[in-house]
């Protein structure tokens, strides 16, 4: 399988994003980044948009649904949105779009945060595996992994994907 | 007693994660940082609209206070909420204790009613460990207050204080000030500086208050305090409580406050920049002039924002300590 | 009866014997060491090869717990594990319920021994009524009773002058006095000794000076009043050197110390284990090697078990809230052959602590293995084990060394020529 260069998506994915806020009438989106991948995926995206808009952060940790199973995560940070939720366009971005569950989660922690007047989903990959109801709005690249195998995004400069197979 | 299990300390799990928080002895530097890390991301909660996580969803926190306090027991029920958590509150009062139930029967009486974590403080040295030790082990205990022994969440808190306005710890002068003897936040806080780094930890008492073979601690003594607090960067001051008048260890508070008292005029003799601590509650006028509990030096109010930052760290890390054990368990057992 | 024991190596103390030969036992005595006498043909006889032979241990310490006590041990259960340890005679401290200051007190304890016949049992009566260091017991009524010897335990008396007073009636009679010396004042709320490892623990501290400055005190009345005296469970190395210096000065007083405060250290407080809280407490490295020293030299001529047992619950609270003692008079043989394995005592040595020196401090019929003497026997594999708790006797199993291994293993307690213990 020939994993798709980040750079080349980015670009598409800056004029798809363009089109969608255009279509919603969304002037003024307010970006957010998942850690850590997705932080690389949006400032690379706010680079090829020309945009000088700040960046939100957001960790999860607190929020998935595996505390039960799997504890805390070592490496707790503070998210930091330095901006108001409440009634904002949010543009949420991240890097893969697997289970669906940290997007899950992401909605959670932001709710908490205030009442966002819309959410849009930005995914560098989407590899297919929903297993809850959540589809990116914009996406850079579609793939199919074998149950064994996963990707990883290294960062934040070169934005490079590597395969990676558990199996072996 | 079997010679067996001395070899884990008790409050760790086999991945070396905490699964018991009952004193800082024996923590290592990397374990108390992540403490701190994750406190901090716990106050940036604290700063939004809604202060809740789901992490402990679902799970009982017991506080069991076997000595009256207000403000430990409130924080943990807050940091406990915080993380929502569902909360019961026992006072069980020393007397009535010994009446009837031992403490081992109120504790598994507790344990019977499926709580996930206890909150323990009690007047003995020791009382931590030894619920840990005979309490079922997939109950967390969290020690908040034993004896004079250790307030491991105290002291962690103090420590947060002190990164949060100092940067860090290794070029730092910490004095601890008053009733060493008696106090189990002086032990936790010598522990802590130490393992954190910190190369000048002084305390200042009269030798009346100071506990023997202190310096084994790895700190200096001092029974002045011009000389002790000369160029600190942080001070601490300890509560002295009323009783220490009658044991004959103190003449009067009067004294006490001439010659240890933290006032303007001493601490201008410290960095300018020192900050200025305190456990709480403040005996005004007898540790602590009014002008320095309420003046520019003093983080007083901000070590109690911190400490429920510290204890939803410390609540939810331990919790994530005896959930990976019991994995670790099951994994092993097949 | 007739009892022939063949081929052990008999030691005894005090005749410097040590020799590998038999002994010949009849009508609770020792009639012969060596060739059996004219005539004499045994009943029972022992195959005492690789075994040795000594005069049975005499505990002079060994909380019976009856009267009143009996959560934490009867008569028969403590007497039957001080047998397994291989102990003959013991003294059992007045600290009962009610307290052994009446000759009532002192019949019952020994009829009670009497029955269970397991060891020779002699009291320790209360110094004062009660134990409450105010009012005189009836020390010559307690004496006839049975009596060997009296004490107030770590119970202070209020006054030293009363104190003064009963040290001088003692003294009329010839009665031996047992002093536990503490002073009340300075021990007071402390549960550990007063050092880094209490500081860091958080336990109030008992200082050293608490032991030294009684002692030195109680020196100085036992030389005003001419009393005898026996300084029991020594603790410091500064203690023992005030006794040293008493008896090179010629005062004529002799001292016992715990075997556990021979072994133990505050070290092992390390986690709170209450099996450690003890009275007195357990102190310093330094103090145990000087109570150590002082063993080896003589200066401390006893070593005797400080047997407390305890029900379980006794024990089941954080540190302050437990009950001091420990359970050890099972394994005083056992765990006494470790100063032998450690190299600090040679064998005779060890035994004259555990026998002969005992029995002298307090004027007992005991610790002797002689023709003529009482049959009072233990013998022992030097060479065997003993793991601790394989079976266990005293009501109490608050016993820190409970799943340890000790070298030495008691084969047969012997009272009056009669088996009381076979391992």
């Amino acid at each position: 399988m020939i994993l798709p260069v980040p750079a080349e998506l980015i670009s598409q994915m800056a004029l798809d994003l363009k089109a969608h806020l255009a279509r919603r009438g969304i002037t003024e989106p307010r970006y957010i980044g998942i850690r850590t991948g997705g932080i690389w995926v949006a400032q690379a995206l706010l680079k090829a948009l020309n945009s000088e808009a700040p960046l939100g952060t957001l960790d999860v940790s607190f929020y998935r649904d595996d505390f039960s199973q799997n504890g805390l995560h070592p490496q707790v940070r503070p998210s930091e949105l330095p901006f108001e939720i409440e009634g904002q366009h949010l543009v949420l971005i991240d890097d893969v779009l697997m289970s669906g569950r940290t997007i899950r989660a992401a909605l959670n922690e932001l709710f908490d945060y205030g009442r966002p007047a819309s959410v849009t989903l930005v995914s560098l990959l989407d590899l297919d595996a929903a297993e809850l109801p959540i589809r990116p709005d914009v996406v850079g690249a579609t793939l199919s992994l074998k149950p064994s195998e996963r990707v990883k995004l290294s960062g934040p400069a070169p934005l490079t994907l590597e395969l990676q197979d558990l199996a072996l | 007693m079997t010679p067996t299990d001395a070899k884990r300390p008790l409050q760790l799990n086999d991945q070396g994660q905490l699964r018991h928080f009952l004193s800082l002895d024996g923590l290592r530097r990397e374990l108390l940082t992540e403490i701190l890390d994750t406190a901090d991301s716990f106050l940036e909660v604290g700063a939004r609209a809604v202060k809740k996580v789901p992490l402990l969803r679902g799970k009982t926190v017991c506080n069991v206070f076997f000595e009256n306090s207000t403000r430990t027991r409130t924080t943990f029920e807050m940091a406990a909420q915080r993380l929502s958590a569902d909360v019961i509150t026992l006072n069980v009062s020393t007397s009535s204790a010994s009446k009837g139930e031992t403490l081992l029967d109120t504790l598994r009486n507790l344990e019977a009613m499926a709580a996930d974590m206890f909150v323990v403080r009690h007047g003995d040295s020791g009382a931590a460990h030894f619920i840990a030790e005979h309490v079922c082990p997939q109950v967390a205990i969290i020690n908040g207050g034993d004896g004079r022994h250790a307030h491991p969440t105290q002291g962690m808190l103090d420590m947060l204080t002190i990164r949060r306005h100092k940067g860090g710890f290794e070029n730092l002068s910490v004095a601890i000030v008053g009733d060493i003897l008696h106090s189990r936040v002086a032990r936790s806080n010598m522990i802590a500086l130490k393992t954190l780094g910190c190369k000048d930890i002084r305390v200042i008492a009269p030798k009346t208050l100071l506990p023997i073979g202190i310096e084994q601690y790895g700190v200096k003594v001092y029974t002045d305090m011009t000389q002790g607090l000369k160029d600190v960067d942080v001070v601490i001051m300890l509560r002295l409580q009323r009783e220490r008048m009658s044991g004959g260890l103190l003449p009067s508070e009067g004294e006490f406050y001439r010659l240890f008292g933290l006032t303007t005029a001493r601490l201008a003799g410290a960095k300018p920049d020192c900050i200025v601590m305190h456990p709480g509650p403040i005996n005004r006028g007898v540790e602590i002039e009014s002008a320095v509990a309420d003046g520019p030096h003093s983080v007083i109010l901000n070590q109690v924002t911190y400490g429920i930052a510290v204890r939803m760290a410390v609540l939810s890390m331990t919790m994530s300590g005896q959930t990976a054990q019991r994995q670790f368990e099951q994994e092993n057992a097949q | 009866m007739k009892l022939s024991i063949l081929g052990a190596r008999v030691i005894d103390p005090t005749s410097q014997l040590d020799q590998v030969t038999d002994l010949h036992l009849e009508a609770g005595k020792i009639v012969a060491i060596g060739a059996a006498p004219a005539g004499f043909t045994p009943t029972q006889t022992i195959d005492a090869k690789g075994l040795v032979a000594a005069p049975g241990l005499v505990d002079l310490n060994v909380a019976l717990r009856e009267p009143g006590y009996s959560r934490k041990g009867t008569i028969a259960s403590e007497t039957r594990a001080a047998a397994a340890g291989g102990v003959t005679s013991l003294c059992c401290p007045p600290h009962t319920k009610p307290v052994l200051d009446t000759s009532a007190v002192a019949e019952l304890i020994l009829d009670r021994a009497r029955e269970a016949g397991n060891c020779k049992v002699f009291p320790i009566g209360a110094l004062s009524k009660g134990l409450d260091g105010e009012q005189l017991a009836e020390l010559i009524a307690l004496r006839d009773a049975g009596c060997v010897a009296f004490g107030n335990g770590l119970n202070s008396f209020t006054n030293t002058r009363t104190l003064c007073r009963a040290l001088e009636y003692a003294a009329t009679f010839d009665l031996t006095v047992i002093f536990h010396s503490q002073d009340r004042d300075l021990a007071e709320g402390g549960i550990a000794h007063d050092g880094a490892m209490a500081a860091f623990r958080g336990l109030p501290g008992i200082p050293e000076t608490a032991e030294t400055v009684a002692l030195a005190r109680d020196l100085l009345l036992v030389e005003q009043s001419g009393v005898r005296a026996h300084f029991s469970q020594l603790t410091s190395a500064r203690g023992v050197a005030l006794i040293a210096q008493a008896q090179a000065r010629g005062l004529k007083v002799t001292a016992d110390v715990a075997l556990y405060q021979l072994i133990l250290t505050d070290e092992a407080l390390v986690d709170f284990s209450s099996v450690y809280h003890v009275q007195p407490p357990l102190r310093t490295r330094a103090d145990r090697d000087g109570l150590r020293e002082a063993v080896k030299s003589g200066v401390v001529q006893a070593i005797s078990s400080h047997h407390q047992p305890h029900e379980r619950d006794a024990k089941l609270a954080p540190f302050g809230a437990t009950e001091p003692g420990m359970s050890s008079v099972e394994v005083l043989l056992p765990l006494a052959m470790t100063l032998v394995e450690d190299g600090l005592l040679d064998l005779p040595t060890l035994l004259s602590r555990l026998s002969a020196g005992p029995a002298d401090a307090l004027r007992l019929p005991a610790g002797k293995l002689a023709v003529g003497s009482a049959a009072d026997l233990v013998l022992f594999d030097p060479a065997a084990s003993t793991l601790v708790g394989e079976k266990w006797h005293s009501k109490g199993d608050n016993c820190p060394f409970l799943g340890h291994c000790l070298p030495g293993a008691v084969r047969y307690t012997l009272v009056d020529g009669r088996i009381s213990y076979e391992g």
